[in-house]
């Protein structure tokens, strides 16, 4: 099947570890790209091969976590990984941003190597981890100014627009310690919106938002992604996005 | 794809950080409050006499900044791995050695260079000649941010580890014993009417040694702490 090449989970190949059970099973595919689609090469427009992973494979102690995971991921497209606890997503989003490094393999960003590419990747790069990364003493506003202005020339006008459509705009002078869980998790999402940046990396965007809020992830991606944006996205639960863009690489 | 250039970087890190110490200054002025108990402490415990404070003053002033500065340096990177900050700054196109170092050096501000200004109080409380004590701050001046960059060298090292601030003094003190060993001497000299300025150039030389390198060994560390 031709169209559906990019994503591709192996089976774990037999070697001399021990205690060794497959972690990684046939991918199931969720609907394939559009084929009258043609890559372009060398641009970021819509179709660009922008991430590419391949061969990667990650322990963890005594224990593989996943192995032979390959893929890549265009201009305009989300990834959806999926898996049981404990299989290695939140490690396979670090590796792929580059905290850490896996034990073979390597991560691929516009067709070169993520260590010789470090502050382009970074640049165009948003990474919403477990934590949220706010200081409990400073408002969100103050917050985001910091993480925000180390990556581009930011206007207070956008960033008020970011915390505005995420529902905040009248919490701006309230130190975080005051703001409710969810509300911290939308201060990141508005981290997302104003970043700017091209690659949206997104481990469990939804936890402890409200259906508003999860509709809100929904929306941002899928506009996000007619910009042709990329989205990795870590979550249990089915995302919104209206498919033909948006694909699944199941774990464990 | 284009980003701030490194000054900008350096100082949003900076101001960040000195804005967050001022919101706890308390916490911040803990090192300070150490160095002042531990040198105040000697009289007390000693005995009030001039000639025997005045033969101890180097010795206790260096060896009190010294641990001060140890003292400080485990708070260092340990709340910014916490709150999940350290991997946003890693993850940021600006150098991460650059990031540090301007976390280093707001640490400086708010722990190293309040030891200096405290020093003609402490000294004049140890009975330290008043021609010794214009040397003695410059070392520690000198010294000070020595302390500070090898401390963040070894806390960006073991911040990742569970319990590891036994293991950062263990870390810290072999390396930063010249610095008290010259700065020591620097007091010592002043105090006997010598010319400082051999050791002076020393602490120097010792400062920018740490200056160039220290950057690169936090940036490295932490990479491998944030592994």
């Amino acid at each position: 099947m031709p169209g559906a090449f990019p994503v591709s989970v192996y089976c774990a190949a037999p070697e001399d570890r021990p205690e060794e059970k497959p972690v990684a099973r046939e991918l199931q595919p969720g609907v394939e790209l559009q084929p009258e689609v043609e890559p372009m090469s060398g641009a970021d427009g819509h179709g660009a091969v922008l991430l590419e992973g391949k061969d990667l494979e990650l322990w963890r102690g005594e224990q593989r976590l996943f192995t032979k995971v390959s893929f890549q991921l265009r201009a305009g497209e989300l990834l959806h990984i999926v898996g049981p606890n404990g299989c290695g997503k939140t490690s396979l989003l670090r590796v792929l941003c580059g905290l850490t490094l896996p034990e073979t393999g390597e991560v691929y960003w516009r067709s070169k190597k993520l260590a010789r590419n470090r502050a382009d990747f970074h640049a165009s790069t948003c990474y919403l981890g477990h934590r949220e990364s706010l200081k409990a003493d400073l408002t969100a506003e103050e917050n985001l100014v910091f993480p925000l202005g180390l990556r581009a020339w930011l206007s207070k006008a956008d960033l008020h627009a970011a915390l505005d459509k995420v529902g905040l705009s009248k919490r701006l002078s309230v130190p975080a310690r005051s703001l409710s869980a969810g509300q911290k998790r939308r201060v990141s999402l508005a981290r997302a919106l104003a970043s700017g940046a091209k690659l949206w990396i997104l481990d469990e965007p939804y936890t402890n938002l409200d259906i508003a809020g999860r509709d809100l992830v929904d929306q941002m991606m899928s506009e996000h992604l007619q910009r042709d944006g990329l989205v990795l996205l870590v979550a249990h639960q089915a995302h919104g996005v209206a498919a033909g863009v948006t694909r699944k690489l199941e774990l464990g | 794809m284009e980003w701030p250039g490194l000054g900008t970087a350096f100082w949003l890190q900076l101001t960040r950080d000195l804005k967050l110490a001022f919101r706890h200054v308390g916490q911040a002025a803990n090192p300070l409050m150490f160095f002042v108990m531990v040198t105040t402490l000697f009289p007390l415990a000693l005995s009030p006499a001039p000639e025997l404070l005045m033969a101890i003053a180097p010795g206790v002033i260096w060896v009190s900044a010294l641990l001060a500065s140890l003292l400080a340096a485990e708070s260092l990177f340990r709340q910014d791995i916490e709150d999940g900050t350290m991997e946003q700054l890693a993850l940021s196109p600006q150098p991460l050695s650059l990031l540090l170092l301007a976390k280093t050096t707001s640490h400086w501000l708010m722990t190293g260079l309040p030891l200096v200004l405290m020093a003609p109080v402490v000294g004049h409380a140890l009975f330290l000649p008043a021609e010794a004590v214009p040397a003695t701050m410059l070392a520690l001046l000198l010294a000070t941010p020595v302390l500070s960059l090898a401390g963040a060298v070894m806390a960006a090292l073991t911040v990742g580890l569970r319990r590891g601030g036994g293991l950062l003094s263990l870390l810290i003190l072999p390396i930063v014993m010249p610095v008290l060993i010259f700065g020591a001497r620097a007091t010592d000299m002043a105090m006997q009417g010598l010319d400082v300025s051999g050791v002076m150039y020393l602490l120097a030389a010792v400062l920018l040694l740490a200056v160039s390198l220290a950057p690169a060994g936090m940036a490295a560390a932490m990479r491998i702490s944030l592994d």
